[in-house]
């Protein structure tokens, strides 16, 4: 599933842009991936992280997989209710599965990141 | 991985086929670290290498009578635990990377870190870790990612083997270590409440501790979770049959050394490292956790699961570069525990008190020994002082065929005279009576 009006990386990782703040998730296809999601490592919020940074670390039952920050900015707040109900990942990804908000550093870097069109015709390659 | 040995003339089939030298293939290695000579010996023959061992072996000092503890101790092994233990099933298998066929021993697991949790009274406890050394510093690394703090505050009176551990470990890590100095022979309160802010991560206590003494730890656990660090309680594991557990006393992780649970004394392992914390804790655990499920068809089974960073799965996000555990030091153990019972662990920990306090009232009754701190409270082990250098004295006692303790100058300044004597439910009043009379008779 590929929502429309969000962004996405190659590593499929998804982000909703509003105003200046950049909310970041994983999308459907890694979420189904890596199964049943265990843990999510939050990043510390007031971070400053690049573009392609290491941002969380999302568990299933048998991998530690890395999110990467599809943006440069500052950490502003993180999900924390996933520390609890990490499932929500697999359960609802783009909504209450998101991981954190980033204050956008340099707002231009959302050009590089692919439209849910180019993402659909990356995936299909993909797949 | 079987070995496959080569001939020279393989090896040199080997070379032409990638069209290189043996030296092209160790070029990276600079030339003066290159060994040039290992000058070694001649091989020995089977019959000449038994000859050499035996006379090495017959060295050491045997059938002593133990009065010799500081974290190691001479319990009582009933032959079941071996004979049960040494079932092949159990004995070869080395660790169930195949969890699903290997449900006996994932099952002795989880019956392990269940009992472990009743004892210390934690809700979790991994698969079993090394030592009591490794589980320590493996704890500390868990509280400080969890605080994301870097300073530790280490009393003086925990293990120094352990603390000699775990600052060799950090040598290299941006952690500041603050040890504070006992108080007569007790944790020094003052000094780690004082010491005790905002960056610190992890307090680290040992009850009883290595001088024996016994502490209740409730309130340095509460002034710690103010301040936003965690308390790591080192324990011995027989003690609780008796002791307030860690986990009532608000331990955020406790470790422990393992061998008094059915284990021989054996000059350094295998050994069994216990570590245990609560559920919120558990994703920062290093190795894993054997867990009861049903199948498809609602029988139960058993699982290995929060492995996922474990060092086989994902080495760079490993939490630890321990993967495997003491599988078969923890099956021992858990006989141990099971045929004891509840009832049986409690009346170790009572003969070993009971015991321990006989040798103190006995022993400072010898002229010229004196209790080192007074009326402390302890619970197999204890200090006391002697009239003359304790390592002399020892020496003099192995002579006799006793252990008879631990200077304490070996790691603590100014405590020449000081002798750790650790007693057991294995040690008689007449072994007792022989060490007091022999001290008696040297001083």
């Amino acid at each position: 599933m590929v929502v429309d009006g969000l962004y996405y990386t190659k590593e499929h990782e998804w982000v909703k842009v509003e105003g200046s703040t950049a909310t970041v998730g994983i999308a459907d296809h890694a979420q189904e991936a890596l199964g049943e999601i265990t843990y999510v490592e939050l990043p510390e919020v007031d971070r400053e992280v690049s573009a392609k940074d290491e941002l969380a670390v999302v568990e299933s039952t048998k991998a530690a997989s890395d999110v990467y920050s599809p943006i440069s900015g500052k950490v502003t707040e993180v999900n924390e209710a996933l520390e609890d109900e990490p499932e929500k990942v697999n359960e609802d990804c783009y909504g209450e599965g998101w991981i954190a908000k980033i204050e956008m550093s340099d707002a231009s870097e959302v050009e590089q990141l692919m439209t849910s069109d180019q993402y659909k015709d990356f995936f299909k390659d993909e797949v | 991985m079987p070995f496959i040995s080569n001939t020279d003339q393989q090896q040199q089939q080997m070379l032409e086929a990638i069209g290189l030298t043996m030296d092209d293939l160790f070029a990276d290695i600079p030339d003066e670290l290159k060994i040039k000579n290992l000058e070694l010996e001649r091989g020995l023959t089977e019959q000449e290498l038994q000859v050499r061992l035996q006379a090495l072996s017959g060295k050491n000092s045997t059938h002593l009578t133990y009065f010799l503890g500081g974290g190691f101790y001479d319990h009582f092994i009933p032959a079941a635990i071996p004979a049960l233990a040494g079932r092949s099933e159990f004995y070869t298998a080395y660790t169930p990377y195949q969890p699903e066929i290997s449900q006996g021993t994932l099952q002795a697991i989880y019956e392990f870190q269940s009992m472990i949790c009743r004892l210390t009274g934690m809700e979790v406890s991994n698969a079993s870790m090394y030592d009591g050394g490794t589980a320590m510093y493996e704890a500390m690394m868990m509280a400080l990612r969890k605080t994301r703090r870097n300073k530790v505050i280490i009393d003086d009176s925990v293990n120094p083997i352990y603390r000699v551990m775990i600052h060799s470990y950090t040598q290299n890590l941006n952690i500041e270590l603050d040890e504070t100095k006992h108080s007569d022979g007790r944790a020094n309160r003052d000094a780690i409440l004082e010491q005790l802010d905002k960056e610190t991560g992890a307090v680290i206590l040992q009850n009883p501790n290595f001088f024996g003494c016994i502490d209740d730890f409730t309130d340095i656990a509460e002034a710690a979770h103010e301040k936003g660090a965690l308390l790591i309680m080192c324990c011995y594991p027989t003690s609780l049959g008796i002791l307030k557990t860690p986990g009532s006393m608000g331990a955020d992780i406790v470790v422990g050394e393992g061998q008094c649970l059915g284990l021989p004394l054996s000059f350094g392992g295998p050994y069994l490292g216990v570590l245990a914390t609560t559920r919120k804790l558990m994703r920062k655990m290093p190795g894993r956790i054997a867990a009861e499920t049903t199948d498809g068809e609602g029988n139960r089974g058993y699982v290995l699961t929060l492995q996922a960073r474990e060092q086989h799965i994902r080495r760079d996000k490993a939490t630890s570069n321990i993967c495997s555990n003491e599988a078969l030091c923890a099956l021992q153990a858990s006989i141990y525990m099971s045929l004891l019972g509840k009832k049986g662990l409690k009346d170790i920990a009572n003969l070993c008190a009971d015991k321990a306090s006989y040798a103190f009232d006995r022993l400072t009754a010898v002229p010229g020994v004196k209790a080192r701190w007074g009326k402390n409270w302890f619970y197999n082990e204890f200090v006391i002082d002697l009239p003359t250098d304790a390592t002399d004295v020892v020496s003099k006692l192995i002579e006799k065929g006793i252990a008879a303790g631990f200077p304490l100058s070996r790691y603590y300044e100014g405590m020449d005279n000081a002798l750790l004597i650790a007693v057991t439910e294995k040690r008689t009043k007449q072994e007792i009576s022989t060490l007091a009379d022999a001290l008696e008779a040297i001083l």
